[in-house]
């Protein structure tokens, strides 16, 4: 569609470069004077989306590679110091994180906006499969981003994922052995995942650039599905898709900022807290949501080859799609039956996905299998089918024609969609936080906290009594590692001067050397000293606990929670609740029974607690009423000790809190502004258009 | 001709992929003192970072997992082929389930052998897969006995 460009620049130096190489002409056919449909709604700005996401990824990317460390001893501290101290590094973590998650649910909207108007048909298979390779490109790519942070789902994550190859016969195995540098996962994986990592999202670039090239030859597809024909049919791409889509990706950046600077957790898995252990599994190993209804189809399939052979059939199908629905009619609009298939289709994949996060038993299983037998049908059984026996309505003559014969009542299903989308992707997203609802775990009951919701700010004197009863009960036994004591006078927490935190610090002993004679030798902390661990090492700490190591408290907070069920965790989206981990914290710690229930049997060496999951908790009460005095007369109770060492540890967990929160809201005006004044640019532009 | 040399270019490619000599020196075999180990008891021991389970089993899970009959179990293996003679209480595996490389429970599900908590697969007291959609038993280590309270393993 892009003829030959009559741009002429008429500045002599450009007219210098152009005859050389004729890069503005390129430009200008394709993105300036390319014509677009008419009719194209906003399901169309998602390609804008995600090649805004791609630019985004990439330098969000190379930036946290540059403070990075790719090692299995460092790689979990160094992401926890880029957030904590590099500058704005909380932001760049979470602008990287959740772009992989709005990037995906991006190319899902662009996959099924596809799926439904037929732009995988004649003449844009190319063009399609080309979009499927991208997609396994952007799998790969998110799979090893997610084992970087080293913690506990990225080790098992990458166990298992790894694992899948050992299905193929006779090979398998060594190809796991040559994926993994080792007998296991390990550093030489963190390794090669990380240079791969970097590698790929520039593949993808390459292949979207012949992505937007093949969709350049066949032109756009669009929501009436027949092609242009004259002039009328269609519009400039500049002033009027690229204003569009300017729109629709502002709009997409208030979704996005919503999770970056209110729910950066939401989407993740609190088990990525714990850094990773090869030695204990976690209880229940769930991918990234986006991986979530092939995990579902692996596991439903009680053979391990099959299941893994699904797995991937289930991806790669897609790249047949051009010849299994041969129908002639591209936009399911005119497909009376296809649309209804459409939908339960699209239903069938988010069942998927929310049996993707639920444990492997019972009626999660029978229903995985019902699912996936519906998942392939519909493309080997339903739209080869449908294309023989379907009755298509009549098409409009032309892309005129259809922009002509919509009047007022263009908006209604649009807006009936988007609502039903929203409410089964949080469905979908949210199952991942399901998981250990299932566990038979207590739920704690919710608290007031001073640091939830939009507006939330740490309570001072909160931290600074949390504090005390830190250093005064838990640093007995449980450290402190990702805290140092100049922290402790750092804007947004607990609020002491630079001397006060000196002071606090040259309290501790902290172990330094080797000195000249080449001795280790002890001296007063500093300000730049980390908290001191009461145990040298997790293996001292098991010993002298009875087999069970207290964990370190740096990311308790974010590192425990509990399943809200459904369909509680769709309403957290909107509510940002994200106080799982400080509820469950200040429930155990005063959740201690004397006696156990009768019918309980307690092992020998445990405490029965009501929120610990499975009830047998291994560290005896910690808090009792009058154990640590406060200065400022608050109550010397356990209540009040709980619920003032949860909120310090909150703060542990994430110092600048505060400072996201802030901009979060700065952000939000601005873009709401920006939206704004986009929607009416459009309709400006659009006014003789429609 | 210059197919020839283009594999063989690609050969170090893929070659550097592999374990490198320090982690294949690392996996060298190791000895371990059975001693500690109570009768019921287990321990884990890692070798080539894979943890191996070595557990001193009671005379009934001995008796449970011997009188199993062969046809019942989706990959036959008798429980003393899995064992050395004369030692036969004490079961050496692999503790990575041949599904998908989870590390499973020991002393759970309903066979009292291993339970994996990560696609549900159970195994019995003797290592062998019973139940869910791990195709194989857990894998015996090459392993041999020194003594009596001794044992090699690799
Ligand atoms: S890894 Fe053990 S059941 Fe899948």
């Amino acid at each position: 569609m892009s003829g030959p460009s009559d741009f002429q620049p008429t500045n002599p130096a450009l007219k210098w470069i152009e005859r050389r190489l004729p890069i503005m002409g390129l430009v200008h056919s394709s993105f300036v004077a390319y014509p677009t449909p008419r009719n194209l709604n906003y399901w169309w700005t998602f390609g804008a989306i995600l090649s805004f996401m791609l630019a985004m990824q990439i330098a969000t990317g190379v930036i946290l590679a540059m403070h990075y460390t790719p090692h299995a001893d460092l790689a979990f501290k160094s992401v926890e110091l880029i957030v904590r101290d590099v500058n704005f590094g909380w932001l760049l973590r979470n602008m990287h994180a959740c772009g992989a998650s709005m990037f995906f649910f991006a190319v899902y909207v662009h996959m099924f906006r596809g799926l439904y108007y037929g732009s995988y048909k004649e003449p844009r298979e190319v063009l399609w499969i080309l979009g499927v390779i991208i997609y396994l490109l952007m799998m790969a790519t998110g799979f090893m981003g997610y084992v970087l942070p080293w913690g506990q789902m990225s080790f098992w994550g990458a166990t298992v994922i790894t694992n899948l190859f050992s299905a193929i016969p006779y090979v398998g195995e060594s190809i796991v052995t040559l994926l993994w540098g080792g007998y296991a996962v390990g550093n030489p994986t963190l390794n090669r995942f990380f240079s791969l990592h970097y590698l790929l999202p520039f593949v993808i670039a390459g292949v979207v650039v012949l992505h937007v090239w093949a969709l350049h030859v066949a032109g756009q597809n669009n929501p009436a599905g027949v092609e242009m024909k004259t002039e009328k049919d269609s519009v400039p791409f500049t002033p009027h898709a690229t204003i569009k889509d300017m729109f629709g990706v502002s709009v997409f950046l208030l979704l996005y900022a919503w999770f970056i600077f209110y729910m950066p957790n939401y989407l993740g898995d609190a088990e990525n807290y714990v850094p990773a252990n090869p030695g204990v599994t976690p209880a229940h190993i769930v991918p990234e949501w986006y991986y979530l209804p092939f995990y579902a189809i692996l596991r439903s399939i009680p053979n391990k080859l099959a299941g893994v052979v699904a797995m991937f059939g289930a991806i790669i199908i897609l790249a047949f799609l051009p010849w299994l629905d041969s129908a002639r009619t591209k936009s399911s609009k005119y497909r009376p039956l296809a649309k209804q298939f459409f939908w339960i289709f699209v239903v069938v994949c988010i069942g998927l996905g929310y049996l993707g996060a639920q444990p492997p038993e019972g009626i999660y299983v029978i229903v995985g299998r019902i699912l996936t037998v519906m998942y392939f049908a519909y493309f080997l059984v339903v739209l080869p089918l449908l294309a023989r026996i379907e009755k298509p309505r009549p098409l409009p003559n032309s892309i005129a024609d259809d922009v002509l014969a919509k009047t007022g009542s263009k908006t209604a299903p649009m807006v009936s969609t988007v609502i039903a989308l929203m409410i089964a992707g949080g469905l979908f997203v949210g199952s991942a936080q399901n998981v250990s609802a299932a566990e038979g775990q207590q739920k704690p009951p919710a608290n007031k906290w001073s640091f939830s919701g939009p507006f939330g700010k740490f309570d001072r004197g909160a931290l600074q009594r949390g504090l005390k009863v830190y250093k005064e009960v838990c640093s007995a036994c449980h450290g402190l590692s990702f805290v140092a004591f100049r922290n402790l006078a750092d804007p947004g927490g607990p609020g002491y001067s630079t001397a006060q935190a000196a002071a606090f610090a040259s309290e501790y002993k902290i172990k330094d050397g080797p000195n000249d004679q080449g001795e280790m030798f002890e001296r007063p902390g500093r300000p730049a000293d980390y908290f001191p661990s009461p145990f040298p090492n997790e293996q001292a700490a098991r010993a002298a606990n009875g087999g069970a190591a207290p964990p370190d408290l740096s990311l308790i907070t974010k590192a425990r929670t509990y399943g809200r069920g459904f369909p509680t965790f769709i309403f957290d989206f909107f509510t940002q609740y994200q106080e799982q981990g400080p509820d469950y914290l200040v429930a155990l710690l005063q959740g201690y029974e004397d006696k156990p229930p009768a019918g309980f049997n307690l092992p020998a060496g445990s405490f029965y607690n009501t929120y610990f999951p499975g009830h047998a908790i291994k560290m005896p009460k910690p808090l009792s009423d009058g154990q640590v005095t406060f200065d400022d007369g608050s109550p010397a109770t356990v209540a009040q000790y709980a619920k003032d060492v949860t909120t310090f540890l909150m703060w542990a967990a994430e110092p600048h809190m505060e400072a996201r929160k802030r901009l979060g809201l700065q952000v939000f005006v601005f873009l709401i502004l920006l939206a704004g004044l986009l929607y009416f640019t459009k309709k400006k532009v659009w006014a003789t258009a429609h | 001709m210059a197919a020839v040399g283009a594999v063989a270019t690609a050969w170090p490619f893929i070659s550097q992929m592999n374990p490198d000599a320090a982690t294949i020196a690392a996996g060298a075999p190791i000895e371990v003192d059975l001693t500690p180990i109570a009768e019921g008891q287990d321990i884990k021991v890692f070798w080539r970072g894979k943890p191996i389970y070595i557990m001193n089993r009671t005379k009934k899970q001995v008796e449970e997992a011997q009188k199993v009959p062969l046809s019942s179990l989706p990959d036959p293996q008798t429980d003393q082929q899995r064992t050395k003679a004369g030692h036969e209480q004490w079961l050496v595996v692999v503790g990575i389930c041949t599904h998908l490389g989870c590390i499973p429970i020991a002393h759970e599900g309903q066979y009292d052998g291993f339970f994996c908590p990560c696609h549900g697969s159970v195994y019995d007291t003797s290592g062998r897969i019973r139940q869910g959609p791990a195709p194989a038993n857990l894998a015996v280590p090459p392993y041999a006995f020194l003594s009596d309270t001794k044992i090699q393993i690799g």
